[in-house]
Protein backbone atom coordinates (compact mmCIF):
# COMPACT_ATOMS: atom_id res chain seq x y z
CA UNK A 1 0.00 0.00 0.00
CA UNK A 2 1.47 3.35 -0.77
CA UNK A 3 0.35 6.78 -0.72
CA UNK A 4 -0.40 6.62 -4.47
CA UNK A 5 -2.58 3.85 -4.70
CA UNK A 6 -5.45 5.72 -5.02
CA UNK A 7 -4.65 6.71 -8.40
CA UNK A 8 -4.63 2.96 -9.46
CA UNK A 9 -7.90 3.86 -11.82
CA UNK A 10 -6.17 6.15 -13.72
CA UNK A 11 -3.36 4.44 -13.83
CA UNK A 12 -5.36 1.45 -15.61
CA UNK A 13 -6.97 4.03 -18.07
CA UNK A 14 -3.87 5.55 -19.28
CA UNK A 15 -2.30 1.82 -19.37
CA UNK A 16 -5.13 1.38 -21.87
CA UNK A 17 -4.62 4.44 -23.42
CA UNK A 18 -1.16 3.28 -23.90
CA UNK A 19 -1.76 0.16 -25.43
CA UNK A 20 -3.53 1.80 -28.64
CA UNK A 21 -0.77 3.44 -29.98
CA UNK A 22 0.81 6.68 -29.41
CA UNK A 23 0.28 7.76 -26.65
CA UNK A 24 -1.04 11.53 -26.47
CA UNK A 25 0.12 12.49 -23.27
CA UNK A 26 4.12 12.04 -24.00
CA UNK A 27 4.10 13.87 -27.65
CA UNK A 28 7.98 14.72 -27.62
CA UNK A 29 8.49 17.12 -30.61
CA UNK A 30 11.73 16.81 -31.82
CA UNK A 31 12.03 20.26 -32.44
CA UNK A 32 9.35 22.88 -33.48
CA UNK A 33 10.18 25.16 -36.48
CA UNK A 34 7.19 27.15 -37.08
CA UNK A 35 3.95 28.17 -35.47
CA UNK A 36 2.46 25.29 -37.77
CA UNK A 37 5.39 22.65 -38.04
CA UNK A 38 7.39 20.35 -35.78
CA UNK A 39 9.25 17.65 -36.27
CA UNK A 40 7.87 14.71 -34.65
CA UNK A 41 10.13 11.25 -34.48
CA UNK A 42 12.13 12.04 -37.56
CA UNK A 43 9.02 13.17 -39.48
CA UNK A 44 7.49 17.00 -39.99
CA UNK A 45 3.67 17.01 -38.84
CA UNK A 46 1.73 20.40 -39.27
CA UNK A 47 0.75 21.82 -35.90
CA UNK A 48 -3.15 21.78 -35.31
CA UNK A 49 -3.56 21.91 -31.76
CA UNK A 50 -1.44 24.59 -30.36
CA UNK A 51 -3.80 27.77 -29.37
CA UNK A 52 -1.25 29.40 -31.23
CA UNK A 53 -3.73 31.56 -32.83
CA UNK A 54 -2.30 34.45 -34.26
CA UNK A 55 0.81 32.18 -35.08
CA UNK A 56 3.11 34.81 -32.77
CA UNK A 57 5.77 32.40 -31.30
CA UNK A 58 8.18 32.83 -34.24
CA UNK A 59 7.38 36.42 -34.70
CA UNK A 60 10.63 38.72 -35.79
CA UNK A 61 10.03 41.39 -33.80
CA UNK A 62 8.20 39.58 -31.03
CA UNK A 63 11.90 37.40 -30.92
CA UNK A 64 13.91 40.29 -31.21
CA UNK A 65 12.01 42.07 -28.21
CA UNK A 66 12.71 39.12 -26.08
CA UNK A 67 16.18 38.52 -27.22
CA UNK A 68 17.08 42.55 -26.54
CA UNK A 69 15.26 42.08 -22.72
CA UNK A 70 17.54 38.75 -22.05
CA UNK A 71 20.58 40.74 -22.63
CA UNK A 72 19.54 43.38 -21.11
CA UNK A 73 18.18 42.29 -18.14
CA UNK A 74 18.87 38.81 -17.43
CA UNK A 75 17.17 35.40 -17.53
CA UNK A 76 14.48 35.97 -15.00
CA UNK A 77 13.61 38.09 -11.93
CA UNK A 78 14.42 35.24 -9.18
CA UNK A 79 11.47 37.54 -7.35
CA UNK A 80 7.68 38.04 -6.86
CA UNK A 81 5.68 41.17 -8.15
CA UNK A 82 5.71 42.21 -4.02
CA UNK A 83 9.35 42.18 -3.77
CA UNK A 84 11.99 42.52 -6.64
CA UNK A 85 10.02 40.98 -9.37
CA UNK A 86 8.26 44.05 -10.93
CA UNK A 87 10.37 45.66 -13.44
CA UNK A 88 9.86 48.80 -15.51
CA UNK A 89 8.94 46.52 -17.94
CA UNK A 90 6.37 44.99 -16.28
CA UNK A 91 4.06 47.97 -14.67
CA UNK A 92 4.64 49.14 -18.84
CA UNK A 93 2.91 46.04 -20.13
CA UNK A 94 0.05 46.09 -17.30
CA UNK A 95 -0.33 50.47 -18.54
CA UNK A 96 -0.57 48.89 -22.24
CA UNK A 97 -3.08 46.14 -21.54
CA UNK A 98 -5.08 48.59 -19.24
CA UNK A 99 -4.61 51.33 -22.25
CA UNK A 100 -5.86 48.14 -24.85
CA UNK A 101 -9.00 47.53 -23.19
CA UNK A 102 -9.78 51.33 -22.43
CA UNK A 103 -9.37 50.40 -18.48
CA UNK A 104 -8.34 51.61 -15.55
CA UNK A 105 -6.08 49.50 -14.45
CA UNK A 106 -3.95 45.98 -14.98
CA UNK A 107 -2.83 43.09 -13.24
CA UNK A 108 -0.02 41.09 -14.45
CA UNK A 109 0.10 37.31 -13.30
CA UNK A 110 3.06 34.75 -14.26
CA UNK A 111 0.52 31.94 -15.96
CA UNK A 112 -3.13 32.52 -17.14
CA UNK A 113 -4.01 29.61 -14.87
CA UNK A 114 -2.72 31.72 -11.68
CA UNK A 115 -4.28 34.96 -12.84
CA UNK A 116 -7.71 32.88 -12.72
CA UNK A 117 -6.96 31.38 -9.27
CA UNK A 118 -5.85 34.97 -7.90
CA UNK A 119 -9.11 36.77 -9.03
CA UNK A 120 -11.67 34.82 -8.31
CA UNK A 121 -10.13 33.66 -4.84
CA UNK A 122 -9.68 36.55 -3.96
CA UNK A 123 -12.17 38.82 -5.37
CA UNK A 124 -15.43 37.02 -4.12
CA UNK A 125 -15.12 36.42 0.07
CA UNK A 126 -17.29 34.26 2.35
CA UNK A 127 -20.13 35.84 2.38
CA UNK A 128 -20.44 36.57 -1.83
CA UNK A 129 -21.37 34.02 -3.94
CA UNK A 130 -19.72 32.83 -7.82
CA UNK A 131 -21.71 31.56 -10.73
CA UNK A 132 -20.01 29.60 -12.57
CA UNK A 133 -20.49 28.05 -15.81
CA UNK A 134 -21.18 24.35 -15.60
CA UNK A 135 -18.23 23.43 -18.46
CA UNK A 136 -15.93 26.52 -17.01
CA UNK A 137 -12.17 25.55 -17.28
CA UNK A 138 -10.57 23.93 -14.67
CA UNK A 139 -8.91 27.05 -13.53
CA UNK A 140 -11.97 28.72 -12.79
CA UNK A 141 -12.92 25.49 -10.70
CA UNK A 142 -9.37 25.66 -9.11
CA UNK A 143 -10.27 29.60 -8.37
CA UNK A 144 -13.50 29.26 -6.49
CA UNK A 145 -11.96 26.20 -4.31
CA UNK A 146 -9.21 28.13 -3.81
CA UNK A 147 -11.78 30.97 -2.31
CA UNK A 148 -14.09 30.89 0.60
CA UNK A 149 -17.07 32.10 -1.47
CA UNK A 150 -20.33 29.77 -1.78
CA UNK A 151 -20.19 28.58 -5.84
CA UNK A 152 -23.01 27.49 -7.79
CA UNK A 153 -22.86 26.05 -11.49
CA UNK A 154 -25.55 26.97 -13.91
CA UNK A 155 -25.82 25.05 -17.21
CA UNK A 156 -23.28 25.64 -19.94
CA UNK A 157 -24.35 29.19 -21.92
CA UNK A 158 -27.79 29.27 -21.00
CA UNK A 159 -28.82 32.42 -19.73
CA UNK A 160 -32.36 31.22 -18.49
CA UNK A 161 -31.08 28.77 -16.01
CA UNK A 162 -28.74 31.27 -14.70
CA UNK A 163 -31.28 33.70 -14.13
CA UNK A 164 -33.10 30.93 -11.90
CA UNK A 165 -30.36 30.05 -9.95
CA UNK A 166 -29.95 34.20 -9.17
CA UNK A 167 -33.38 34.12 -8.01
CA UNK A 168 -33.21 31.63 -5.73
CA UNK A 169 -30.23 33.16 -4.12
CA UNK A 170 -31.99 36.73 -3.86
CA UNK A 171 -32.31 37.22 -0.44
CA UNK A 172 -29.28 36.05 0.88
CA UNK A 173 -26.21 38.68 2.05
CA UNK A 174 -23.56 39.10 -0.73
CA UNK A 175 -21.84 39.80 -3.71
CA UNK A 176 -22.83 37.54 -6.56
CA UNK A 177 -19.99 37.05 -9.19
CA UNK A 178 -20.98 35.78 -12.83
CA UNK A 179 -18.03 34.05 -14.46
CA UNK A 180 -18.34 33.32 -18.27
CA UNK A 181 -15.90 32.41 -20.56
CA UNK A 182 -15.38 34.31 -23.95
CA UNK A 183 -14.85 30.92 -26.23
CA UNK A 184 -15.23 27.39 -24.58
CA UNK A 185 -11.76 25.70 -25.28
CA UNK A 186 -13.31 22.49 -26.13
CA UNK A 187 -15.83 22.83 -29.05
CA UNK A 188 -14.97 26.89 -29.25
CA UNK A 189 -18.45 27.84 -28.33
CA UNK A 190 -18.71 31.57 -27.60
CA UNK A 191 -20.89 32.40 -24.50
CA UNK A 192 -24.17 34.10 -25.48
CA UNK A 193 -22.58 37.25 -23.62
CA UNK A 194 -26.05 39.74 -24.74
CA UNK A 195 -28.12 37.73 -22.75
CA UNK A 196 -26.05 36.87 -19.68
CA UNK A 197 -25.62 41.12 -19.30
CA UNK A 198 -29.13 41.25 -19.64
CA UNK A 199 -29.68 38.75 -16.51
CA UNK A 200 -27.06 40.38 -14.64
CA UNK A 201 -28.46 43.89 -15.49
CA UNK A 202 -32.01 42.14 -13.66
CA UNK A 203 -30.68 40.86 -11.17
CA UNK A 204 -27.83 42.83 -9.94
CA UNK A 205 -24.15 41.46 -9.71
CA UNK A 206 -20.47 41.63 -11.14
CA UNK A 207 -19.88 39.99 -14.43
CA UNK A 208 -16.26 38.52 -15.02
CA UNK A 209 -15.44 37.09 -18.63
CA UNK A 210 -11.95 34.82 -19.51
CA UNK A 211 -11.36 36.28 -22.89
CA UNK A 212 -8.37 33.40 -22.66
CA UNK A 213 -9.75 32.22 -26.38
CA UNK A 214 -10.97 34.71 -27.19
CA UNK A 215 -8.45 38.20 -27.20
CA UNK A 216 -6.58 39.08 -30.26
CA UNK A 217 -9.47 36.26 -32.07
CA UNK A 218 -12.60 38.13 -31.98
CA UNK A 219 -13.93 42.04 -32.06
CA UNK A 220 -12.72 44.54 -34.48
CA UNK A 221 -9.76 45.50 -32.37
CA UNK A 222 -9.40 41.91 -30.98
CA UNK A 223 -10.71 42.39 -27.47
CA UNK A 224 -12.39 39.76 -27.41
CA UNK A 225 -16.41 38.66 -27.36
CA UNK A 226 -17.40 41.65 -24.77
CA UNK A 227 -16.02 43.81 -28.04
CA UNK A 228 -17.39 41.76 -30.47
CA UNK A 229 -20.96 42.40 -29.15
CA UNK A 230 -20.74 45.34 -27.94
CA UNK A 231 -21.27 44.95 -23.56
CA UNK A 232 -17.88 46.01 -22.63
CA UNK A 233 -19.50 48.82 -20.29
CA UNK A 234 -21.20 45.55 -18.21
CA UNK A 235 -18.37 43.70 -17.75
CA UNK A 236 -16.43 44.26 -14.26
CA UNK A 237 -13.11 41.74 -14.99
CA UNK A 238 -11.72 40.43 -18.04
CA UNK A 239 -9.39 37.94 -17.56
CA UNK A 240 -6.86 36.90 -19.99
CA UNK A 241 -3.52 34.78 -21.00
CA UNK A 242 -0.59 35.55 -22.80
CA UNK A 243 -0.30 31.99 -23.99
CA UNK A 244 -2.36 31.70 -27.04
CA UNK A 245 -2.58 34.54 -29.08
CA UNK A 246 0.22 36.75 -27.57
CA UNK A 247 2.73 33.63 -28.01
CA UNK A 248 4.17 32.98 -24.75
CA UNK A 249 3.33 32.45 -20.82
CA UNK A 250 1.38 34.66 -18.31
CA UNK A 251 -1.89 35.70 -18.11
CA UNK A 252 -3.55 39.47 -16.77
CA UNK A 253 -6.64 41.15 -15.37
CA UNK A 254 -8.33 44.01 -16.36
CA UNK A 255 -10.82 46.11 -14.40
CA UNK A 256 -12.46 49.70 -14.14
CA UNK A 257 -12.85 49.24 -10.66
CA UNK A 258 -12.12 52.03 -8.83
CA UNK A 259 -9.47 49.92 -5.88
CA UNK A 260 -9.17 47.31 -8.47
CA UNK A 261 -5.34 47.76 -7.32
CA UNK A 262 -5.68 46.61 -3.78
CA UNK A 263 -6.27 43.29 -4.84
CA UNK A 264 -1.98 43.40 -5.28
CA UNK A 265 -1.35 43.03 -1.69
CA UNK A 266 -4.47 40.94 -0.90
CA UNK A 267 -4.29 38.51 -3.84
CA UNK A 268 -1.97 35.76 -2.72
CA UNK A 269 -1.37 33.56 -6.17
CA UNK A 270 0.08 37.10 -7.36
CA UNK A 271 2.17 38.20 -4.56
CA UNK A 272 3.63 34.57 -3.60
CA UNK A 273 5.41 33.51 -6.81
CA UNK A 274 7.85 34.50 -8.95
CA UNK A 275 7.28 37.29 -11.63
CA UNK A 276 7.37 36.87 -15.65
CA UNK A 277 11.10 36.99 -16.99
CA UNK A 278 11.90 40.32 -19.21
CA UNK A 279 11.78 38.40 -22.39
CA UNK A 280 8.41 37.28 -21.68
CA UNK A 281 7.14 40.11 -20.82
CA UNK A 282 9.20 42.24 -23.87
CA UNK A 283 7.50 39.58 -26.30
CA UNK A 284 4.23 40.04 -25.00
CA UNK A 285 4.20 43.71 -25.00
CA UNK A 286 5.44 44.01 -28.64
CA UNK A 287 2.96 40.98 -29.07
CA UNK A 288 0.34 43.08 -28.37
CA UNK A 289 1.39 46.17 -30.52
CA UNK A 290 1.09 43.49 -33.45
CA UNK A 291 -1.87 43.00 -31.96
CA UNK A 292 -3.29 46.51 -32.16
CA UNK A 293 -1.91 46.77 -35.61
CA UNK A 294 -2.08 44.37 -37.96
CA UNK A 295 -5.68 43.35 -38.19
CA UNK A 296 -4.86 40.98 -40.90
CA UNK A 297 -3.42 38.92 -38.47
CA UNK A 298 -7.88 38.45 -37.31
CA UNK A 299 -8.89 38.26 -40.61
CA UNK A 300 -6.33 35.53 -42.25
CA UNK A 301 -7.26 33.49 -38.56
CA UNK A 302 -11.15 33.80 -39.52
CA UNK A 303 -10.19 32.63 -42.87
CA UNK A 304 -8.96 29.52 -41.74
CA UNK A 305 -10.96 28.82 -39.10
CA UNK A 306 -14.31 29.38 -41.59
CA UNK A 307 -12.54 26.84 -44.20
CA UNK A 308 -11.58 24.14 -41.73
CA UNK A 309 -15.27 24.25 -39.65
CA UNK A 310 -17.22 23.91 -43.33
CA UNK A 311 -14.60 21.61 -44.73
CA UNK A 312 -15.15 19.33 -41.69
CA UNK A 313 -18.91 19.64 -42.09
CA UNK A 314 -19.06 19.20 -45.49
CA UNK A 315 -17.07 16.39 -45.20
CA UNK A 316 -20.07 14.89 -42.66
CA UNK A 317 -18.15 14.86 -39.25
CA UNK A 318 -20.31 16.37 -36.33
CA UNK A 319 -18.55 20.18 -35.83
CA UNK A 320 -18.96 22.48 -32.64
CA UNK A 321 -21.93 24.96 -32.54
CA UNK A 322 -20.25 27.38 -34.30
CA UNK A 323 -17.01 28.02 -36.56
CA UNK A 324 -14.28 29.54 -34.25
CA UNK A 325 -10.67 28.76 -34.27
CA UNK A 326 -11.38 26.00 -32.35
CA UNK A 327 -12.66 23.73 -34.57
CA UNK A 328 -13.76 19.95 -32.51
CA UNK A 329 -15.03 16.91 -34.19
CA UNK A 330 -17.56 14.94 -31.73
CA UNK A 331 -16.59 10.57 -32.01
CA UNK A 332 -18.52 8.13 -31.05
CA UNK A 333 -16.13 6.41 -28.78
CA UNK A 334 -13.12 6.48 -26.98
CA UNK A 335 -11.66 3.21 -29.13
CA UNK A 336 -12.67 5.61 -32.74
CA UNK A 337 -11.00 8.38 -30.77
CA UNK A 338 -7.83 7.31 -29.71
CA UNK A 339 -7.68 5.20 -33.23
CA UNK A 340 -8.34 8.25 -35.32
CA UNK A 341 -5.83 9.87 -33.65
CA UNK A 342 -2.87 7.80 -34.28
CA UNK A 343 -3.93 8.23 -37.70
CA UNK A 344 -4.02 11.35 -37.96
CA UNK A 345 -0.37 11.89 -36.60
CA UNK A 346 0.63 9.17 -38.87
CA UNK A 347 -0.63 11.16 -41.42
CA UNK A 348 1.89 14.13 -40.38
CA UNK A 349 -1.48 15.97 -38.57
CA UNK A 350 -0.96 16.85 -35.17
CA UNK A 351 -4.01 17.75 -32.52
CA UNK A 352 -5.37 17.24 -29.19
CA UNK A 353 -7.33 14.19 -28.17
CA UNK A 354 -9.87 15.05 -25.91
CA UNK A 355 -11.60 13.06 -23.17
CA UNK A 356 -14.19 12.66 -21.09
CA UNK A 357 -14.89 14.40 -18.66
CA UNK A 358 -13.07 17.57 -19.26
CA UNK A 359 -15.31 16.96 -22.64
CA UNK A 360 -18.79 18.35 -22.46
CA UNK A 361 -21.49 15.23 -23.09
CA UNK A 362 -19.19 12.93 -22.25
CA UNK A 363 -18.04 12.43 -25.97
CA UNK A 364 -14.06 12.36 -26.84
CA UNK A 365 -13.37 15.14 -29.35
CA UNK A 366 -10.55 15.55 -31.35
CA UNK A 367 -10.30 19.18 -31.06
CA UNK A 368 -8.38 21.25 -33.87
CA UNK A 369 -6.99 25.27 -33.24
CA UNK A 370 -6.64 27.26 -36.26
CA UNK A 371 -3.75 29.31 -36.66
CA UNK A 372 -3.25 32.66 -38.65
CA UNK A 373 0.28 31.38 -39.90
CA UNK A 374 -1.79 27.90 -41.98
CA UNK A 375 -1.45 28.25 -45.02
CA UNK A 376 -4.55 27.63 -47.21
CA UNK A 377 -2.89 24.25 -48.68
CA UNK A 378 -2.38 23.30 -45.04
CA UNK A 379 -5.76 22.91 -44.17
CA UNK A 380 -7.12 21.59 -47.66
CA UNK A 381 -4.63 19.15 -46.96
CA UNK A 382 -5.45 18.58 -43.18
CA UNK A 383 -9.41 18.48 -44.41
CA UNK A 384 -8.64 15.89 -46.77
CA UNK A 385 -6.84 13.68 -44.44
CA UNK A 386 -9.36 13.83 -42.07
CA UNK A 387 -11.52 12.65 -44.62
CA UNK A 388 -10.04 9.61 -45.51
CA UNK A 389 -9.26 8.43 -42.05
CA UNK A 390 -12.87 9.15 -41.71
CA UNK A 391 -14.33 7.16 -43.96
CA UNK A 392 -12.17 4.42 -43.60
CA UNK A 393 -13.08 4.25 -40.00
CA UNK A 394 -16.70 4.77 -40.60
CA UNK A 395 -17.13 7.72 -39.01
CA UNK A 396 -18.42 9.19 -41.74
CA UNK A 397 -20.47 8.00 -45.20
CA UNK A 398 -17.77 5.92 -47.22
CA UNK A 399 -18.70 8.36 -50.46
CA UNK A 400 -19.77 11.95 -49.68
CA UNK A 401 -21.37 13.08 -52.83
CA UNK A 402 -21.65 16.82 -52.74
CA UNK A 403 -25.10 18.20 -52.24
CA UNK A 404 -25.29 21.87 -53.94
CA UNK B 1 -43.95 10.31 5.98
CA UNK B 2 -42.04 13.71 7.12
CA UNK B 3 -40.48 15.84 5.24
CA UNK B 4 -36.98 14.78 5.52
CA UNK B 5 -38.57 10.81 4.27
CA UNK B 6 -40.40 12.62 1.02
CA UNK B 7 -37.06 14.18 -0.18
CA UNK B 8 -34.92 11.37 0.49
CA UNK B 9 -37.90 8.99 -1.76
CA UNK B 10 -37.76 11.90 -4.15
CA UNK B 11 -33.66 12.05 -4.28
CA UNK B 12 -33.77 7.66 -4.65
CA UNK B 13 -36.10 8.04 -7.23
CA UNK B 14 -33.99 10.36 -9.22
CA UNK B 15 -30.97 8.30 -8.34
CA UNK B 16 -33.13 5.44 -9.69
CA UNK B 17 -33.21 7.26 -13.19
CA UNK B 18 -29.53 7.55 -13.77
CA UNK B 19 -28.42 5.24 -16.52
CA UNK B 20 -25.36 4.55 -14.40
CA UNK B 21 -26.85 2.90 -11.11
CA UNK B 22 -27.97 -0.54 -11.06
CA UNK B 23 -27.88 -1.05 -7.73
CA UNK B 24 -30.64 -0.05 -5.19
CA UNK B 25 -30.35 2.69 -3.02
CA UNK B 26 -31.30 3.51 0.34
CA UNK B 27 -30.97 6.68 2.45
CA UNK B 28 -27.50 5.26 3.84
CA UNK B 29 -26.55 4.63 0.00
CA UNK B 30 -23.15 7.00 -0.12
CA UNK B 31 -23.54 8.46 -3.21
CA UNK B 32 -20.35 8.80 -4.81
CA UNK B 33 -18.55 6.23 -3.55
CA UNK B 34 -21.54 3.03 -3.63
CA UNK B 35 -22.65 4.16 -6.55
CA UNK B 36 -19.72 4.78 -8.85
CA UNK B 37 -20.68 8.41 -10.06
CA UNK B 38 -17.25 10.84 -10.26
CA UNK B 39 -17.48 14.63 -8.87
CA UNK B 40 -18.88 15.90 -12.45
CA UNK B 41 -21.63 13.04 -12.40
CA UNK B 42 -22.66 13.93 -8.59
CA UNK B 43 -22.78 17.64 -10.00
CA UNK B 44 -24.63 17.20 -12.59
CA UNK B 45 -27.14 15.07 -10.57
CA UNK B 46 -27.41 17.57 -7.66
CA UNK B 47 -27.91 20.25 -10.24
CA UNK B 48 -31.24 18.68 -11.49
CA UNK B 49 -32.24 18.29 -7.75
CA UNK B 50 -31.72 21.84 -7.55
CA UNK B 51 -34.19 22.54 -9.78
CA UNK B 52 -36.38 19.97 -8.92
CA UNK B 53 -36.56 21.39 -4.95
CA UNK B 54 -35.80 25.30 -6.45
CA UNK B 55 -33.12 25.08 -3.74
CA UNK B 56 -29.28 26.26 -4.44
CA UNK B 57 -26.80 23.96 -3.41
CA UNK B 58 -23.75 25.60 -3.23
CA UNK B 59 -20.30 23.47 -4.07
CA UNK B 60 -18.87 23.80 -0.72
CA UNK B 61 -22.13 22.31 1.41
CA UNK B 62 -21.49 19.76 -1.44
CA UNK B 63 -18.35 18.61 -0.23
CA UNK B 64 -19.86 17.85 3.25
CA UNK B 65 -22.89 15.43 1.68
CA UNK B 66 -22.50 11.97 1.41
CA UNK B 67 -25.21 10.24 1.63
CA UNK B 68 -28.32 10.28 0.25
CA UNK B 69 -29.65 11.39 3.77
CA UNK B 70 -27.10 14.38 4.07
CA UNK B 71 -28.40 15.60 0.85
CA UNK B 72 -31.69 15.62 1.83
CA UNK B 73 -31.06 17.19 5.60
CA UNK B 74 -29.14 19.84 3.52
CA UNK B 75 -32.07 20.34 1.03
CA UNK B 76 -34.43 20.43 4.00
CA UNK B 77 -32.57 22.78 5.50
CA UNK B 78 -32.21 24.97 2.36
CA UNK B 79 -36.23 24.71 1.93
CA UNK B 80 -36.61 26.37 4.99
CA UNK B 81 -34.34 29.47 4.36
CA UNK B 82 -35.59 29.48 1.42
CA UNK B 83 -39.27 29.71 1.56
CA UNK B 84 -41.14 32.69 0.06
CA UNK B 85 -39.02 32.96 -2.58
Amino acid sequence: MTILDKFAHLRATYGSLQAMGQDPFSVRFDKVVSPNEAMLNGRRVILLGTNNYLGLTFDESCIASAVEAVREAGTGTTGSRIANGTYGSHAELERRLADFYGRRSAMVFTTGYQANLGILSTVAGPDDHILIDADSHASIYDGCRLGSAKVTRFRHNDPDDLARRLRRMKDLPGNKLIVVEGIYSMLGDAAPLKEFVEVKREWGGFLLVDEAHSMGVLGAKGRGLAEQVGVEADVDFIVGTFSKSLGAVGGYCVSDLPDFDVLRVACRPYMFTASLPPSVIASVTQALTRVEQDTGLRQRLAFNAHRLYHGLQREGFIVGPQPNPIVSIRLPSLETAITFWNALLESGVYLNLALPPATPDNFPLLRSSVSAAHTTEQIDQVISVFASIGRSLGVIEPEVVAAE
Amino acid sequence: MNELDTIAAEIIKAINALPQVQQSVTQDTNIARDLGLDSLAVMNFVMTLEDQFDVSISMDKLADIKTVRDLADAIAELKRHQTGT
